[in-house]
């Protein structure tokens, strides 16, 4: 069962959060759309370093979740802290320490790579901005991209556009939902690596959802599986299927979905 | 409120315009064409209708403010519909900015479109059919910024209902000054309209800036009381339209109707 690791804090925006501190706290988090409880009394915290995997069906909750903690969807109940600060009470001052990339999202198709990143870099408040997009472009391969339009882009460029705006704002807490799900094998692997070393280096805490198990075990030090709105289990991905009696990630992903499944579908005519 | 992230709003439809060109044309097209068909009405009028009476003031000069007040409202919902057609809402409101920002943004976007428009439009009827807004003076300060500011407001308005009812009540928001024209008495006195009408009137700011034209145009001055309760109602409604928006912004934050502009589901 999941164990809630979240802990209160003060608030404390300013300077670089040291290792392990928590850059997301969410506390009895819930949204319900009339009788339909999407979300239900969900805690969980994301600390800096850490990559956390927030795994599950289709319509389990992920996408809710992440758009509470992005701001555009209010909670019906519960609190959202990013680097102690309220998503709430304090919206725009909270969301200058995150970003997020999603499949879902993508950036204006009638800009080009580079007017992108500098509309948003500026949006984001981002000092040296000149030199912060040039660093991206060639971080992200994008340098001979830079005048396209993101729309004419490949799935897996407009993917890179999105992770470099992603890191636009050096974020404390970056979201990533199925961030990888356009990418070659190849680039994918670089990417995963990349977010990785970014985790450690660049002291950020990273919410990564993905239906990917393989890559849910190469990069999440912790998952979190998600079925019907409720956090089901909690523990590191490497471990956990031992645990339960599972020969793989995948293996356990397919049971947990299911299982809570069961009881409603026996109970339809 | 800070600036970097209006600069950010604002630099995103300089960047539309420069990448697409053709954008810029209806800046002026329409308005141009308005101003030659109403110039050449009034040429025509001025030599059935009675000595001594000219239209292009009057008529000419009335087209020319009322399409710069539809510019003005345009300018913001155009500037808005980006965002909308390019399904932007989340990268957008998933950042520090505030909505106030963004409206600002938008409002900066229609002025610096909207006085292109203008001068277009006061190069045409200036040069081809002899129409002098000089001869107003001074009043044409006032008259404009009652306009400007009315546009806004009707703009930031329009922006709301299709932020609330999403982006097939587009066309809710174009016919808005052809609705709000035959109250507002821009080319005939407000007395003409019946009594139900001229309480519409007297509520809506262009009808005391065509009453005033119509004023100035006839050799008289028209009340600076007029013009100032002209302006304090304008300026209501820019803000009626703001707390419009914001209302509805947290409306569809709160039911989620935002996260579904451009979610491709709601998981």
């Amino acid at each position: 069962m999941p164990t809630n690791t979240a802990t209160a804090t003060t608030e404390s925006p300013a300077g670089p959060p040291p290792l392990g501190a928590p850059v997301l706290e969410i506390v009895g988090l819930s949204k319900h759309y009339g009788t339909l409880a999407a979300v239900r009394d969900v805690s969980f915290s994301v600390r800096v370093g850490e990559v956390v995997g927030l795994l599950g069906p289709n319509g389990a909750g992920k996408t809710t979740t992440i758009n509470m903690v992005l701001g555009v969807l209010d909670p019906g109940a519960g609190t959202i802290r990013i680097r102690g600060l309220d998503v709430s009470r304090r919206r725009s001052a909270a969301l200058a320490h995150a970003n997020f990339a999603a499949v879902y999202a993508s950036l204006p198709g009638n800009l080009t790579v580079a007017q992108n990143l500098r509309v948003f870099g500026l949006i984001y408040g981002v000092s040296a901005l000149r030199q912060r997009v040039r660093s991206l472009l060639e971080q992200f391969d994008l340098t001979e991209l830079r005048d396209t339009k993101c729309g004419v882009l490949s799935s897996g460029e407009q993917t890179r556009v999105g992770l470099a705006k992603a890191l636009l704002n050096r974020p404390a807490l970056l979201l990533l939902d199925e961030p990888t799900a356009s990418l070659d094998p190849s680039t994918a692997q670089i990417v995963r690596e990349q977010i990785r070393a970014l985790a450690v280096h660049h002291k950020c805490g990273i919410l990564w959802t993905s239906h990917n198990m393989y890559e849910v075990e190469a990069v999440c030090d912790r998952v979190l599986f998600l079925s019907r709105g409720q956090i089901l289990l909690e523990g590191d991905p490497r471990v956990l299927p031992q645990q339960h009696g599972a020969r793989t990630l995948e293996e356990l992903f397919i049971r947990i979905a299911r299982e809570p499944l069961a009881p409603d579908a026996e109970a339809r005519p | 409120m800070k600036l970097r992230p209006v600069c950010g709003v604002v630099l995103r439809q300089y960047y539309l315009l420069r990448g697409s060109p053709i954008r810029v044309v209806p800046m002026f097209a329409w308005v141009g064409v308005d101003i030659v068909l109403w110039g050449f009405i009034t040429r025509y009028l001025n030599t059935v209708g009675p000595a001594g009476v000219n239209f292009v003031p009057r008529l000419l000069g009335a087209v020319l403010l009322w399409d710069f007040l539809t510019r003005i409202m345009q300018g913001v919902t155009v500037a808005f519909l980006e965002d909308v057609w390019s399904r932007n809402f989340l990268n957008l409101f998933a950042t520090p900015l505030l909505v106030s920002e963004y409206v600002v943004g938008l409002v900066v976007t229609s002025v610096v479109t909207s006085l292109f428009g203008l001068a277009v439009m006061l190069v045409l009827a200036t040069a081809f059919f002899g129409l002098s807004f000089l001869a107003l003076g001074a009043l044409v300060v006032p008259f404009v910024l009652v306009l400007f500011l009315f546009g806004i407001a009707l703009g930031i308005l329009g922006s709301a209902m299709v932020l609330r009812w999403g982006p097939a009540s587009e066309w809710l928001i174009w016919p808005l000054p052809a609705l709000i024209a035959p109250f507002a008495g821009v080319f005939y006195p407000v007395a003409t309209l019946p009594h139900w009408m001229q309480a519409v009137a007297a509520i809506l700011p262009p009808s005391r800036v065509f009453e005033a034209l119509r004023t100035v145009v006839g050799g008289g001055t028209p009340a600076v009381s007029e013009l100032a309760w002209a302006a304090a109602l304008a300026f209501v409604y820019v803000l009626l339209g703001t707390l419009t928006f914001t209302s509805v912004f947290r409306y569809v934050v709160r039911s989620g109707l935002l996260a579904r502009y451009s979610a491709e589901s709601v998981g």
